[in-house]
């Protein structure tokens, strides 16, 4: 037997790692989703790192979830650029949304060179948020982008199919957008925290301040802040 | 007046060497074919023995392995008014001299600071260019670059002190007329100063006005009529590459040396370069032609050599390039962009201007754009790309996602909201007449579609609320 050796130091040492030590930290990027800032470990989007948007298909509301970062990040200095995206973002859309879009920068690329550049936007420091749909990304790719992510202190976000679940995934965010029967978001794996159990609720119409004074809807909401 | 004078000594031969990364013995060779001469030897040819003047057989017997490159004059002009160029950054009255810039300092002192900051300057930009050299501070253009000859470094600010300095001047460095350099020595006269003291008659009746003219102008008693050197306002420049090259890799030194002149070049002058072209050389006059353009005018080193190399990079060569030409002909003012004091950024960001420009360079130039919204009703014009946004909010809801052209849509589909109808257009020949709907897909998605005006069948997919 070796010799004895006090917890304490070793934990003062920080040789030990302990699951719940890590606390998380305030972040200031909420997601403008309140139930879903209530669950996170940041209370909101991971800082300077990648998330993962896992979809069953486009047009359930993947834009929706990002739109109030959107509109929040899109009021600062840095710009947000968006990445091969499957559609034209809807000018007017994203407007009735809050999202000044002379702050979006649009990339088209082929499929092998959206993750370079991802990569290179998000290095580059000078983007607040990068928005990413790349076609195939290995957990090496994904990794990268983690890195980068992490160097540019800019948001990392990259969308891509619900099949991809079952592979392990860097990201220090991942969630997963359901449909049906009802509209939910499931945080698959949340770094500085245990994912939570159950689905979180993600209704649609709360963040649809336009819609809201001025849709064709029959019953009127209340009024965002627009 | 405080001029400058940076003494080029090996002008033609640095101007070659500057394209090499490899330290071969290498001579620059003139006069008549039946005697040709060394005009010019590398650093390696001359540890080998060869000496300036030498002919070239006799190198040659020196020497097996020696690279033999014509002396050109007009490339040496071509230099020289290059690095006029570069000095222009530091003062605007510039001029040439044989094997020399002069440049007027005491205006731009203020600006730039005080001589021993701008000698420093002037240092580092020839150094990192590639050029030896020489400088001296003085009075007059003339004293200046004698100086310069005599002692690397001086600075003489008033005439007393340049008095002093030039009389300590041996005759053959005076860069007097020759036949006096020769005369005056076998007349006891082996330093300037004795030269100045003498009576100014004799002078004039044993070696004519000329004499007496040159020691005015060093002196400063007589204007120094000097031509100013005026930078033109475009750019041709042209490297001959040493060998054929077929690959695009072996472009890259050369293009780099090439855009490192450039931007030296551009902060000369102060401005900068929003389009230039690259014209790769191939034998028998043709070429194949790189066009590089960016969004704003630029100046900076890396941003140019990196929008031209991604550009490079996607070209393909029909043949093997025997030289490499840059053209610039629109050199509009260059404005630095504008920087927040509270700068929310990494303290080592790259500005977003050059991020777009390394993703233009790769992904094409119309690879990085904006949408702005459009007053038109239809749709499909409701954007465009540009960097000016009308002020219009649409006041009824519209998608998060919008296809570039409708495309049917099958299946179940839930009317979640609707009709909106959109009969507009009449003013141009794209008339539409159709009734927008907000439906949910068996899938749970949610799509903008339309149909035919009251029929709610043959729906055409518009856009997702994504």
């Amino acid at each position: 037997m070796g010799t004895v050796l006090a917890l304490s130091n070793l934990l003062e040492g920080r040789q030990v790692w302990r699951g719940s030590a890590a606390a998380p930290v305030e972040g200031g990027q909420p997601t403008g989703w309140p139930m879903l800032d209530a669950v996170l470990p940041a209370r909101g989007w991971p800082e300077a790192a990648l998330t993962e948007i896992l979809l069953p298909a486009d047009g359930i509301g993947e834009l929706r979830l990002l739109l109030p970062t959107l509109a929040r990040l899109s009021q600062g200095h840095r710009p947000v650029m968006l990445i091969a995206p499957p559609y034209a973002p809807c000018a007017m859309g994203w407007r009735q949304q809050g999202v000044h879009l002379q702050r979006v920068e649009m990339v088209d690329a082929d499929e092998q060179h959206v993750l370079w550049a991802a990569e290179q936007a998000l290095r580059s420091g000078s983007c607040a948020a990068v928005l990413a749909w790349p076609q195939q990304a290995d957990d090496r790719s994904l990794r990268r982008l983690q890195v980068a992510a992490d160097t540019g202190r800019a948001l990392a976000f990259v969308f891509r199919d619900r099949r991809h679940l079952a592979n392990a995934s860097p990201a220090a965010l991942r969630l997963e957008l359901a449909a049906l029967p009802q509209p939910l978001i499931w945080v698959r794996k949340c770094r500085g925290g245990n994912a939570p159990v159950q689905a979180i609720p993600f209704d649609l119409r709360t963040a649809n301040p336009v819609v809201s004074q001025h849709g064709y809807r029959h019953e009127p909401l209340q009024a965002g802040e627009g | 007046m405080l001029w400058a004078c940076l003494s080029l000594p090996h002008l033609a031969l640095d101007g070659v060497l500057r394209r090499r990364i490899d330290d071969a013995p290498l001579v620059l060779v003139d006069g008549p074919a039946n005697a040709r001469c060394v005009a010019a030897a590398n650093p390696s040819a001359q540890a080998a023995g060869l000496y300036v003047g030498q002919r070239l057989s006799a190198a040659q017997a020196l020497l097996a392995q020696l690279e033999v490159i014509p002396y050109d004059a007009a490339e040496e002009d071509r230099w020289q008014r290059f690095l006029a160029g570069v000095a222009y950054r530091y003062s605007s009255q510039v001029a040439l001299l044989p094997q020399a810039i002069v440049l007027e300092i005491s205006r731009s002192r203020s600006l730039l600071g005080d001589w021993p900051k701008m000698e420093r300057n002037l240092r580092r930009d020839l150094t990192e260019l590639g050029f030896r050299h020489r400088i001296a501070a003085a009075p007059t253009p003339h004293a200046a670059q004698v100086l310069a000859g005599v002692n690397d470094g001086v600075a003489v600010l008033s005439r007393e002190v340049m008095q002093r300095a030039l009389d300590a001047v041996p005759l053959h460095q005076s860069r007097l007329p020759e036949h006096a350099v020769e005369a005056l020595p076998r007349m006891g006269i082996r330093r300037l100063g004795q030269l100045l003291h003498m009576p100014r008659d004799g002078l004039q009746r044993r070696f004519g006005a000329g004499l007496l003219q040159h020691i005015d102008r060093l002196l400063g008693d007589m204007p120094a009529g000097l031509e100013l050197h005026v930078p033109p306002d475009a750019v041709d420049w042209r490297i001959e590459l040493s060998h054929e090259v077929e690959n695009i890799a072996s472009l890259v030194f050369p293009l780099k040396r090439m855009t490192g002149d450039l931007a030296a070049y551009l902060s000369g002058r102060d401005g900068g370069v929003q389009r230039f072209a690259l014209r790769l050389e191939h034998r028998e006059r043709t070429a194949t032609e790189v066009a590089v353009g960016m969004l704003a005018p630029e100046r900076d080193a890396n941003v140019l050599f990196e929008a031209a190399r991604g550009r490079l990079e996607r070209v393909q060569l029909p043949a093997p390039v025997l030289s490499l030409r840059l053209l610039a002909d629109d050199l509009p003012g260059f404005v630095p962009a504008g920087r927040d004091l509270f700068d929310e950024r990494p303290a080592n960001a790259l500005p977003l201007e050059q991020l777009c420009e390394r993703l233009r360079a790769r992904l094409g130039d119309h690879a990085v754009y904006r949408w702005a919204a459009t007053t038109d009703p239809r749709p499909e014009r409701s954007q465009r790309i540009a960097r000016q946004d009308e002020d219009f909010i649409e006041p009824r809801v519209r998608p998060t996602w919008l296809l570039d052209k409708p495309v049917p849509l099958r299946g179940v589909l839930r009317i979640l909201a609707g009709p909106e109808r959109l009969e507009t257009g009449w003013w141009d020949d794209e008339a539409v007449r159709r009734d927008y709907y907000m439906v949910e897909t068996e899938q749970g998605q949610r799509a903008w579609a339309y149909c035919a005006p009251g029929e709610q069948t043959g729906w055409m997919l518009h856009g997702w609320f994504a």
